[in-house]
């Protein structure tokens, strides 16, 4: 304990309260109470309404949700293979090599997603690499932008695994491949896990790039957000946000205890 | 594709499958560095295929660059320091004089940075914009006629939605760094008299340093590259190097322009991760 007066304590923990509740508590507040607001002039809403829930489940919003879902996991999945792919032959390099491959795995988190849209942009627009206009060009950016994480958080569930395992599979005569399925994988496997929580999060709140790129049939949930919002609906913006933020906790905190059981086990 | 055979090692025969890397940077070739290739070359070269910088030079002196750039980087500048002063603030309460049910909240505030970040422009426009709550209280307050309070649609207004998304990315290493200060050290400083301002000073303070400036680059690397804080403003006087390569190139399908301004923003972004790396190298040994 720093501070052993309790006025001191108090103080301090009512700038504690007053930083948390402005900063992150009001806004979460405010968008849970906007998208149950009927009428909004004052300073509280004039009536509580479930009516932009109703109006954007009936409306495009389904399909939004389905779109970020779909890209969530497909773009997820890729970069989780690719990552944990990379990451496992990057152990097998030598260290200068597998130093600057590293670097150059990390370098696609360092570039603003929209450049990331406008290359894709750039690059796709023509045949033979026809991309541009189809999902396919959504999936590219979303897992160019989410696999420097997965590649960063399987690495370092690498780094901290005990070699011993390993060694002792090896000396018993495991092949690399049974090693890698029986013994590596598993061990990895909360890595993993946490490594596609955090892409799927990411790729659910994805707005820079998804804006270059998305076809017309296919707007993801940040991207349907912001035109309800530009177009001055901001209530069903709220509700929709609301969703995107539910779907995103209900999904981490799943993941989570699919970890947290495979720990105790 | 021709990029992809940059990226394989030079061949050496004592460990085998090290070919294992191949498909990963392919792909990563293909959907990443290639494109990135691309906009540079787009950038450099005319209509006719012929390397000429005087675009470039052109977009460099332009007010609207020169504008974007100021911008970005007072914003970025300005969010980084807030970011470490909130991030210092909660972190030295939250380890050093902890209540009922502290751990919750740091866990609480560190799911933010699985949100989007327009999530707090939005609130933000409920709570500060023009007919938000805070200018509907004070005008019932004080009759006003106007709303007084018109941050919001200002580069501050940027400035305090990004505090509010990127301190947690400060406060995750300082909770770290914080937990591994040695607690008797702190009961003897405090036993021997030392007030809590000197002890944070003189012991806590110098054992954040490493936290503090990989938290601080690393915000300075998101903000420069923000984009989904300052659509959601929307205020026509805060364009910053995302938002202009967005409104070139969908906009105003001037692909070039937006590829120039890429390569300027990429190179800063590139520099910033270069730092961070760096610092967070420093962080690890």
């Amino acid at each position: 304990m720093l501070v052993w007066s309790r006025p001191g304590r108090i103080v301090l923990w009512l700038v504690f309260a007053l930083l948390f509740s402005v900063l992150f508590l009001a806004p979460l507040a405010v968008i849970l109470l906007s998208s149950l607001a009927d009428q909004w002039n004052g300073v509280l809403p004039s009536g509580l309404t479930t009516e932009h829930y109703s109006d954007v489940v009936q409306g495009a919003a389904w399909k939004a949700v389905k779109a970020s879902l779909v890209t969530g996991f497909l773009a997820g999945a890729v970069a989780l293979v690719s990552g944990t792919w990379a990451a496992l032959a990057l152990r097998i390099q030598d260290a200068t090599l597998a130093r600057v491959l590293g670097v150059l795995f990390f370098i696609p988190s360092a570039v603003p997603s929209v450049s990331v849209g406008l290359g894709l942009l750039v690059a796709f627009s023509h045949p033979p690499l026809l991309l541009n206009g189809t999902i396919a060009i959504v999936m590219a950016a979303h897992f160019v932008l989410i696999s420097a994480f997965t590649f960063g958080n399987v690495s370092a569930g690498l780094a901290r695994l005990s070699p011993d395992f390993e060694q002792v599979a090896s000396s018993l005569g495991a092949r690399p491949a049974y090693r890698l399925r029986h013994v590596t994988l598993p061990l990895l496997a909360p890595y993993l896990v946490a490594a596609f929580g955090l892409s799927f999060a990411l790729s659910m709140g994805e707005l820079g790039a998804t804006v270059m790129v998305y076809p017309p049939g296919w707007v993801t949930l940040p991207v349907s957000i912001f035109s309800l919002t530009d177009r001055g609906d901001v209530f069903a913006g709220a509700a929709l946000t609301m969703v995107l933020v539910a779907v995103t906790l209900i999904l981490l905190l799943g993941l989570e205890r699919v970890t947290g059981r495979q720990a105790r086990s | 594709m021709a990029d992809a055979a940059v990226l394989p090692a030079p061949i050496a025969k004592k460990v085998p499958g090290r070919f294992w890397i191949v498909p990963p940077a392919a792909l990563l070739a293909l959907l990443f560095f290639y494109p990135l290739v691309l906009i540079v070359q787009q950038a450099f070269m005319d209509d006719s295929g012929m390397a000429n910088v005087g675009e470039f030079v052109r977009v460099l002196h332009a007010r609207f660059f020169l504008n974007a750039l100021i911008n970005t980087i007072t914003i970025s500048v300005a969010a980084t320091a807030g970011c470490l002063i909130v991030g210092l603030v909660l972190g030295l309460i939250l380890a050093f004089v902890p209540f009922p049910g502290s751990g919750v909240i740091a866990r609480l505030i560190d799911t933010f940075i699985a949100l989007p970040t327009f999530l707090v422009t939005l609130a933000f426009t409920f709570l500060y914009g023009s007919a938000g709550m805070l200018n509907a209280g004070l005008m019932e307050a004080f009759s006003l006629q106007a709303p007084p309070v018109n941050f919001l649609y200002s580069t501050w207004g940027v400035v305090l939605a990004e505090v509010t998304v990127y301190s947690p990315f400060v406060l995750r290493p300082l909770l770290a760094a914080f937990s591994l200060v040695d607690r008797g050290q702190i009961e003897a400083a405090s036993v021997l008299g030392a007030r809590p301002f000197r002890i944070v000073r003189q012991v806590i303070l110098p054992a954040a340093v490493p936290a503090l400036i990989a938290g601080g680059s690393l915000c300075l690397l998101l903000t420069v590259n923000e984009f989904g804080i300052v659509l959601f403003i929307g205020a026509k006087g805060v364009i910053t190097l995302p938002l202009l390569i967005y409104s070139k190139a969908i906009q105003e399908s001037a692909y070039q322009v937006a590829c120039i301004i890429a390569v300027i923003n990429i190179a800063l972004s590139l520099g910033l991760f270069g730092l961070y790396r760096f610092a967070a190298g420093r962080l690890g040994a």
